[in-house]
C-alpha cells in the first residue's frame, strides 16, 4: 500500500492525467475537484501529500492552503501547487504562504513523480 | 314759440352731428385710417375745452363789470403755451411713458404711486369741478332762457331745472357713448376729440361772427366801435396788480392742473410735437376768442337797457337786433363750449373716480376674486359709466341747490383756484427729486383747506356752510380764522387773498415737509424716472460729457477689470486722444466704451450705473436699477444654470467614478488577460504534454487507454485551436478589420440553423420561439449572426441551472429594428457582474463550461459591426440577452 496523495484539480483530463502516472508510480490517489469543500476533504483523508491546482472552482488553491497551514493537523503536510498561470508572483504568492513546491502547467511527468517523491520519503 | 321750437331742433341737430362725428372718428380710427384726427391743429382745437360757456359768454360779462381783467384768463394759457411748451412737453412725456390716465394718477405716481394722495386729489377735483360742471348748466339754461325771453314765450320751456336736467342727461348719455366705449391702455377718446375740435371751430366762429356783427353791423364799423371804447368805462378801469398777477398766475396753473385740460393736453395727445404746432396755434385761438369781447362789452353796455345780464350780451345783442339766425349761431357757440367742457370734465374725473376709488373699493370687496376672474374690464367701464352719470349728476345737484343766479359767474375763479392748488404737487414732481409723497400731501391739504374756508365756502354766502359769525369773529372765535381775513390781513381781494394764502403755504409746506422727511425707495425711483425722463427716454445710453473724473473712474475699472486691464484700456484711449500716460480724458465716447468693456463683467445696467455715479450723477434711474434687477434676475438664471452645470458634473463625476470603477475592474481583468490566456492555453497544453509523455513512456498501456488517451490529447488540440481562433476573431473584430458579407435571409431560418447547430433540439435545454410568427426578410451578414444566436443558446445550454432549463426566444420588431431576446428560466447573472459579461475571460460561473469567456465579447463586437447591440436584460428571471439589429444593415454604416 503506497503512500496516499490527494489531488484537487477541476480539470477532468488532467485529473486522469496525473491519476494514471501517480497510480503506475504506487501511490493511492484520491481526487477532489471543487475548492469548497477541498479543506475539510483533507482533513478528513489526511493524505500524506496533496496535489493542489490554484484555479478551482468555489474556492482558490491559496486559500485552501492558508487554512491548511493554520490547521494543526495539516499545518507540515506536503503540498505541490500545480498552476497555469505561470507568472513569478504567483510562484512567490505560493511560496510565501506555504506551498512545499509549485510547479506550472504543463509540467513533465517525470518531474511531478520526482517532486513528490522529494516531498515524500518512500 | 316757432324760434323756441327751432332752437331746439337746432340743438337736437347740433348734437346728432357730433354723434355723427365722434362715430365716424372713432370708426377710422378703429381701421386706422385717421391721419387727419391725429393732425396738431386737432389736438390745438381740443385744447379750447379751456374756453368753456365761462369764457364764451362770462368774458364779456367779465369785461362789461370788470374791465380788461378778463384777459388775465387768456394770458395765463398763452404765457403757458408760448414760455413754457418745453414743460409741456415733460408733462406729456411723463404722460406716456408712466402711461399716466388723470392728473391724479400723475401726482400719485409719482409720490411712490399713493393712493391716499390719488383719493385725495380725485376728492379736490370733483369737488373744484362740480360747481365748474353747474356753471356750464346754468349757463346754457340761461341761454335757453334768454332766448325764451326775447320771444316773450317764457315758461313754455318749462322751469329752467328741467332744461339742465336734460342737458345733464344728454351729456351723460353722450360721455357715456364715447368716453367709455373702449379701455384704451392709453385712454385716448377719438371720437370725443373730434367732437370738441369741432366744436371749437364752432365757438370761435360764432363768437367771431357775433363780433364782426357787432363791429361792423351795430357799432358803425372799427373806427367807431374804438371811439365808443375809448368813451366807455372799461378802457380807464383800473385793475388792482395784485389781482393781475393772481389771475394770470391762477389761469396759467388751472391751464395745467384742470383735470379736463390735463385730459387733452397730456392723456388725448397723440404725439409730443403737437405741442409745437399748438404753442402758437393755441394762443392765437385765445385771441382770436377774446378779440371781440371788449366792443361786444361795450356795445352791450351802450345798447342793452339798465340791468340787462352783460353775461348774455353774446347771444341778446344779436336778438335785440333781431338776428335771430346769428343768435342761434351764438347760442351754439355757447352750447358747444359748456358741452364739451362738460364732456372732458367728466371723462376725466370719471376716470379718476373709477380708479382711485372705485376700483380699490371693489378690489378690496372681491378680494381674490377679482384677481381669478380677471375680467376686470367690465367692472372698469361700469365704474366709470357710473361715476360719469354721478359726476353729472353732481353738477346738476349742485346747479339745483346753489340757487343759480349771480353767485356763479365767480365760480369759474373759484374752481381756478381750487385745481390750482395741485401746482406744487406736479411742478415739484417734475423738477425736484426732493419732493415726497408727504411735502405733496401736506401741501394740498394746507392749500386745499385754505381755499375751502377762505373761498370755496363763502362763496356760498354767509349762512350757508360758514356761519356768520366765522365771517365776523373767526372761526372758533379767533379773529385771525376770518375766512376773509385770515392772519389779521385785511383789505385784500377776497380771490387773491385765498390765492395768496393758499398757494403760499401750499407751496411751503410742501417744500419744507419734503426737505424735512424721506421719501421711500419706491417714491426715490419715480422721482427720478420723472425728472430725469427725457435722459432716459430721449437719449438713454449717451453721455452729454460733463466734469468726471478720469482717475475715479480708472480705479473702478481696475476694480471691475483686474490692474493689467484696466490700465491698458486706459492707456489706450488715452493715446488715442493725443494725451501721454494713464488717463485719457472722459469724453462721451470714452465712456461709452468704457461702459462696454465694463458690462462685459458686471453687466450693462450695472456698469452704466456705476459710471453715472462717478459722472457725479447719482441719480441711478429707475430704468437703471430696473435693468439691474433684469440682470440680477438674468444672474439668477445663470446661477440656475450654473447649478444645472454642477448637477452635470456631479452627474459626469459619477459617471466618470463608475466608468473608472469599470476600469478598474477591466484594468484588473486586463491584467489578468496574459495570465487568463496562459492559463487557458497552458490548461489544454497540460493534457496533452502528460497524455503524450504517457503515451511514448508506458508499454503496458492497453487498446482501450490508448485510444482514450489519444482522444484526449485531439479534444484538447481542438480546444486550443478553438481559443486560438477565437481570440484571432475577436482581435479582427476589435480592429475593425472584419470584411462583412450582407446576405438576405430570413430571421425563422437563422434561428432555426442556430438551434440546430447547437445540438440542443431535443435532449436538454428545450426552446420556446415567442413573437413574430412571420418570417421576417433581413439584411445582414448572417453567418455573424448565426455566430452571435449560437452562442448565447449556448450559453443558456453551459449555464442555465435551472431543474428543467428552458430558453424562450422572443422576436419583436421596432420601426427598422428587430429585436431578438433571449432568455433562460435559470438564476440568471449577478447584478454586480451583469457589466463585465461582455469583457473578454469574464466567466460568471466558477464551473468549466468549456469556453475561454470571450464568446459575449465576440458577440458583442459583431452586433456593434452589424450596426446593432446586444446588451443583458436584467430582471426577466433568469438570464437574459437582447439582441437588436437592423433590418436592413446599410453598408455605409461600415
Amino acid at each position: 500500500m503506497g503512500k496516499h496523495v490527494l489531488v484537487i484539480e477541476d480539470e477532468p483530463n488532467i485529473i486522469e492525467a496525473i491519476s494514471f502516472i501517480l497510480s503506475r508510480d504506487g501511490w493511492t490517489v484520491a481526487t477532489h475537484s471543487n475548492g469548497h469543500d477541498a479543506v475539510d476533504v483533507v482533513r478528513d483523508k489526511s493524505p500524506d501529500l496533496v496535489i493542489l491546482d490554484v484555479m478551482l472552482p468555489g474556492k482558490s488553491g491559496y486559500d485552501i492552503l492558508t487554512e491548511l497551514r493554520e490547521g494543526e493537523a495539516t499545518r507540515d503536510l506536503p503540498v505541490l501547487m500545480l498552476t497555469a498561470r505561470g507568472q513569478s508572483k504567483d510562484r512567490d504568492l505560493a511560496e510565501r504562504i506555504g506551498a512545499s513546491r509549485f510547479m506550472t502547467k504543463p509540467f513533465s511527468n517525470a518531474e511531478v513523480l520526482e517532486a513528490l517523491r522529494e516531498l515524500v520519503p518512500q | 314759440m316757432g324760434t323756441l321750437n327751432i332752437l331746439i331742433a337746432v340743438c337736437l341737430g347740433y348734437v346728432a352731428l357730433l354723434f355723427l362725428v365722434a362715430f365716424m372718428a372713432e370708426r377710422a380710427a378703429l381701421r386706422g385710417r385717421a391721419k387727419w384726427l391725429r393732425s396738431p391743429f386737432v389736438y390745438t382745437l381740443s385744447l379750447s375745452i379751456y374756453c368753456t360757456a365761462w369764457t364764451f359768454y362770462g368774458a364779456v360779462g367779465f369785461a362789461a363789470r370788470s374791465g380788461l381783467e378778463f384777459l388775465t384768463i387768456y394770458i395765463g394759457p398763452t404765457l403757458v403755451m408760448i414760455g413754457w411748451w418745453w414743460g409741456l412737453r415733460k408733462l406729456v412725456r411723463i404722460g406716456r411713458t408712466q402711461r399716466i390716465t388723470s392728473i391724479a394718477d400723475l401726482i400719485s405716481s409719482r409720490y411712490g404711486k399713493s393712493p391716499l394722495l390719488a383719493v385725495f386729489v380725485t376728492l379736490i377735483a370733483v369737488i373744484g369741478t362740480t360747481p365748474y360742471i353747474a356753471l356750464q348748466l346754468q349757463s346754457v339754461t340761461l341761454s335757453f332762457a334768454s332766448f325764451s325771453a326775447n320771444a316773450d314765450e317764457a315758461g313754455q320751456l318749462g322751469d329752467h331745472d328741467a332744461t339742465a336736467l336734460w342737458i345733464a342727461a344728454g351729456l351723460a348719455l353722450f360721455t357715456v357713448l364715447f368716453g367709455t366705449r373702449n379701455l384704451d391702455a392709453n385712454e385716448r377718446h377719438h371720437g370725443v376729440v373730434m367732437a370738441i375740435a369741432l366744436e371749437a371751430v364752432v365757438k370761435l366762429f360764432a363768437l367771431v361772427a357775433v363780433g364782426i356783427f357787432v363791429v361792423w353791423g351795430i357799432g358803425g364799423g372799427l373806427s367807431a366801435t374804438l371811439d365808443r371804447i375809448d368813451a366807455s368805462a372799461i378802457g380807464t378801469w383800473q385793475v388792482p396788480d395784485g389781482r393781475w398777477a393772481a389771475l394770470t398766475l391762477l389761469s396759467a396753473a388751472a391751464f395745467l392742473t384742470l383735470p379736463r385740460m390735463f385730459q387733452v393736453l397730456v392723456v388725448e395727445n397723440e404725439d409730443e410735437n403737437h405741442l409745437r404746432t399748438a404753442s402758437w396755434a393755441f394762443p392765437a385761438y385765445l385771441m382770436l376768442m377774446s378779440l371781440f369781447v371788449v366792443p361786444i362789452a361795450v356795445v352791450g353796455l351802450d345798447l342793452m337797457p339798465e340791468g340787462a345780464n352783460p353775461d348774455q350780451f353774446v347771444l341778446t345783442l344779436p336778438l335785440s337786433q333781431g338776428q335771430e339766425g346769428l343768435a342761434m349761431l351764438s347760442f351754439l357757440g355757447g352750447f358747444s363750449s359748456a358741452t364739451s367742457m362738460v364732456i372732458v370734465a367728466a371723462i376725466a374725473l370719471s376716470t379718476m373716480v373709477s380708479n382711485h376709488i372705485v376700483m380699490p373699493i371693489w378690489l378690496r370687496l372681491a378680494e381674490g376674486g377679482a384677481m381669478i376672474s380677471g375680467d376686470v374690464r367690465h367692472v372698469v367701464l361700469l365704474a366709470r359709466r357710473l361715476s360719469i352719470a354721478g359726476v353729472l349728476a353732481l353738477g346738476y345737484l349742485y346747479y339745483r341747490f346753489s340757487g343759480g343766479g349771480e353767485a356763479l359767474a365767480a365760480i369759474g375763479l373759484i374752481s381756478f383756484a381750487g385745481v390750482a392748488q395741485f401746482l406744487p404737487a406736479l411742478m415739484g414732481g417734475i423738477f425736484w427729486r426732493g419732493a415726497n409723497r408727504v411735502g405733496a400731501l401736506a401741501g394740498l391739504t394746507v392749500g386745499f383747506a385754505i381755499w375751502a374756508f377762505t373761498l370755496f365756502l363763502p362763496s356760498f354766502g354767509p349762512g350757508v356752510f360758514l356761519p356768520e359769525t366765522v365771517f365776523e369773529a373767526g372761526l372758533f372765535g379767533n379773529s385771525w380764522l376770518r375766512p376773509e381775513a385770515l392772519f389779521g390781513i385785511t383789505g385784500l381781494d377776497p380771490l387773491v387773498h385765498s390765492v395768496m394764502w393758499s398757494m403760499t403755504l401750499n407751496t411751503a409746506v410742501f417744500i419744507l415737509l419734503s426737505l424735512l422727511t424721506f421719501p421711500q425707495p419706491l417714491e426715490r425711483l419715480q422721482g427720478a424716472q420723472f425728472v430725469n425722463v427725457f435722459q432716459h427716454t430721449g437719449n438713454p445710453q449717451g453721455w452729454s460729457g460733463g466734469v468726471a473724473q478720469a482717475e475715479d473712474l480708472m480705479v473702478m475699472a481696475q476694480r471691475i477689470l483686474g490692474p493689467v486691464e484696466a490700465q491698458s484700456l486706459f492707456q489706450r484711449a488715452a493715446t488715442a486722444q493725443g494725451l501721454a500716460g494713464y488717463l485719457p480724458d472722459p469724453t462721451p465716447e470714452f465712456l461709452q466704451m468704457l461702459e462696454r468693456e465694463m458690462s462685459g463683467s458686471v453687466g450693462a445696467a450695472t456698469a452704466h450705473a456705476m459710471v453715472s455715479q462717478i459722472m457725479g450723477r447719482a441719480t441711478v434711474s429707475v430704468e437703471d436699477l430696473l435693468a439691474v434687477a433684469d440682470e440680477t434676475a438674468q444672474m439668477m438664471e445663470h446661477q440656475s444654470q450654473l447649478e444645472a452645470k454642477s448637477a452635470e458634473l456631479t452627474r459626469t463625476a459619477r459617471q466618470l467614478r463608475a466608468a473608472n470603477d469599470k476600469l478598474t475592474q477591466l484594468s484588473v481583468q486586463k491584467d489578468a488577460f496574459l495570465s487568463q490566456i496562459s492559463h487557458e492555453l497552458r490548461t489544454p497544453m497540460t493534457s496533452i504534454r502528460s497524455f503524450s509523455e504517457i503515451l511514448r513512456d508506458a508499454e503496458e498501456l492497453g487498446q482501450e487507454q490508448l485510444t482514450k488517451y489519444a482522444n484526449i490529447i485531439h479534444q484538447e488540440a481542438i480546444r486550443l485551436t478553438r481559443l486560438l481562433d477565437d481570440l484571432l476573431d475577436l482581435s479582427v473584430l476589435e480592429n475593425g478589420q472584419v470584411n462583412l458579407n450582407i446576405q438576405r435571409g430570413s430571421l425563422t431560418a437563422l434561428l432555426d440553423h442556430a438551434t440546430a447547430s447547437t445540438g440542443v433540439s431535443g435532449a436538454g435545454l428545450r426552446i420556446h420561439r415567442r413573437g413574430l410568427d412571420l418570417d421576417v426578410e433581413m439584411e445582414t451578414d448572417l453567418d455573424r449572426l448565426s455566430q452571435v444566436f449560437i452562442n448565447l443558446i449556448a450559453n443558456a445550454k453551459k449555464y442555465c441551472d435551472a431543474p428543467r432549463p428552458e430558453l424562450t426566444i422572443r422576436v419583436a420588431q421596432r420601426d427598422n429594428y428587430l429585436v431578438v431576446d433571449f432568455t433562460d428560466n435559470g438564476s440568471g447573472v449577478p447584478r454586480d457582474k451583469q457589466d463585465l459579461i461582455f469583457e473578454k475571460f469574464a466567466r460568471v460561473s466558477d464551473q468549466k463550461a468549456g469556453g475561454a469567456g470571450l464568446g459575449l465579447a465576440i458577440c458583442r463586437e459583431i452586433m456593434s459591426r452589424l450596426g446593432g447591440a446586444i446588451t443583458y436584460l436584467p430582471g426577466q428571471g433568469g438570464a437574459s440577452f437582447r439582441v437588436t439589429l437592423p433590418m436592413r444593415m446599410r453598408q455605409a454604416a461600415e
